[in-house]
């Protein structure tokens, strides 16, 4: 086997558009789990149970299966029920949802850090509920859990090419097209290896960078 | 026992005695237990308004838990209580925030926010509670700053200041929200020796300056002496004794004052 600068030339064309789609899939896909996360987070907190019992389920349920199967379920079976979205929306949904998850354990974890004082002095100042969430206790939290959360955008940066299986032209599926026209694996395969490795260890220095800042 | 100070009752008399003009805190019959361990056991008192009254005794008599229950921190098993003529518990949460609006409350351990400046943190709740203009509420704040020493320290966050520092914007904070009541829980216990004293020096100040009711739990009794008006000795979530501090810590009629006393002085 030898190396064939050539067949790198030749795929770069292919691979920036993949690297645009990896990252629109990184970007959409972490926003979508850092609001839902939130959502579910501040849903557990609801005093009613007949709030906190659905959500628990259904979360539990997102977190414990594969992601795979849920990509799967939703490109190939709500079609079925006549919801369609392109593969990449429908991957950028799958991806975000099932990272919300994740992301709402986080937030849990950040709320129950703040110091009960600090819901005390809010009472004792007679704050309403919501002024106390947002001025009081989620800046606070979401201070201490942004380095948590850099670590679920890494951990979804590397779970990104599963949306391969779905037709999407991520870094991997334009890699593995290209491979397949060309008969040539090693050099796409070992470009988009790199660029995961270029994104991924800057990003995880930039959390630890974060953590050292922001978590006292 | 003179009408204008906060007066006992033997836990089974009449739950509703007339109500005296002056009267602006009352407890009737409160029960409060965690678990199976009763803090306070059907519990009698009233504070007059305007007076500073000290609860002293051993820790785990209840004298925070009655602070704690006045802020709506902490909800009691029995009883009620009233604050200036208005029922706090049981009552729904509107009139618990109409109540809680004459109460402020300074913490053993400050409580300030974090993630604000100090003179947010003294502004936020004029701001949103009070519906204050945002300059009317820096007006007032930087009044405050003033009273308790900290002028320069408006722009600061609480994490750069002392303990001592924190504590004093705790009490401009509270201020802030021109309670008739201020309820203060071991405001020095968290403190630095060296700390201490400046803090109680604005507490004084204000005592002296202000007609704030104060009701105050501490172990600085050389501090209660100065400021109080009437001093309780709680044990085991009763009062035991209570009069001027200068019978009190004097001569006490109880051996139990007596013996606390001699172990904290």
């Amino acid at each position: 086997m030898k190396w064939d600068w050539g067949a790198v030339a030749d795929f770069m064309p292919k691979f920036w558009d993949g690297l645009l789609v990896t990252l629109q899939i990184l970007a959409l896909g972490s926003l979508i789990s850092f609001a839902l996360g939130l959502a579910w987070a501040l849903l557990m907190r609801t005093p009613t149970r007949f709030v906190r019992w659905p959500v628990g389920v259904v979360t539990e349920f997102i977190r414990n299966t594969p992601l795979l199967v849920q990509l799967f379920f939703f490109f190939y079976v709500l079609p079925e029920w006549g919801v369609t979205f392109s593969a990449l929306t429908t991957g950028i949904c799958a991806i975000g949802l099932h990272y919300s998850t994740y992301t709402m354990q986080v937030y849990r974890a950040g709320i129950e850090a703040v110091p009960a004082g600090q819901w005390e002095a809010a009472t004792a100042l007679n704050l309403p509920v919501r002024h106390t969430w947002t001025a009081v206790v989620l800046p606070q939290a979401i201070r201490r859990v942004v380095p948590a959360l850099g670590n679920y955008v890494i951990a979804m940066l590397k779970d990104t090419p599963i949306l391969m299986t779905i037709t999407v032209m991520d870094m991997l599926g334009q890699a593995r097209l290209f491979s397949q026209e060309h008969f040539q694996f090693t050099e796409p395969l070992t470009v988009i290896g790199v660029a995961f490795i270029f994104i991924a260890y800057p990003a995880s220095l930039l959390v630890r960078a974060l953590e050292r800042r922001l978590v006292r | 026992m003179s009408a204008d100070t906060p007066l006992m009752k033997e836990p089974d008399a009449s739950a509703n005695p007339p109500v005296d003009g002056s009267e602006l805190i009352r407890f009737d019959h409160v029960t409060k237990r965690f678990g199976s361990n009763t803090v306070l056991d059907r519990l009698d008192f009233s504070v007059s308004s305007g007076k500073h009254v000290t609860l002293i005794g051993p820790s785990g008599s209840g004298k925070t838990t009655i602070l704690r229950l006045l802020m709506t921190l902490t909800k009691p098993e029995e009883g009620t209580i009233t604050v200036d003529g208005e029922q706090l518990f049981p009552a729904p949460e509107k009139q618990i925030r109409e109540v809680r609006k004459k109460i402020g409350m300074v913490f053993q351990q400050f409580n300030l926010f974090p993630n604000m400046s100090v003179l947010r943190n003294i502004t936020e709740a004029p701001v949103t509670v009070l519906g204050l203009s945002k300059d009317e509420a820096e007006e007032r704040a930087r009044g405050l700053l003033d009273l308790v020493g900290l002028a320069d320290k408006a722009g600061a966050r609480p994490t750069q200041l002392s303990g001592g520092q924190q504590q004093r914007v705790a009490i401009a904070r509270a201020l802030a929200m021109r309670p008739q009541v201020l309820l203060l829980d071991e405001v020095t216990s968290a403190l630095d020796p060296e700390l201490v004293a400046g803090v109680l020096d604005v507490l004084r100040d204000i005592a002296r300056t202000t007609d704030i009711t104060m009701l105050c739990v501490t172990h600085e009794m050389n501090f209660a002496r100065d400021i109080s008006d009437q001093v309780l000795m709680f044990d085991s979530g009763r009062v035991i004794e209570a009069g001027p501090p200068e019978k009190i810590f004097s001569d006490p009629e109880k051996d139990r004052t007596r013996e606390f006393l001699s172990a904290v002085l």
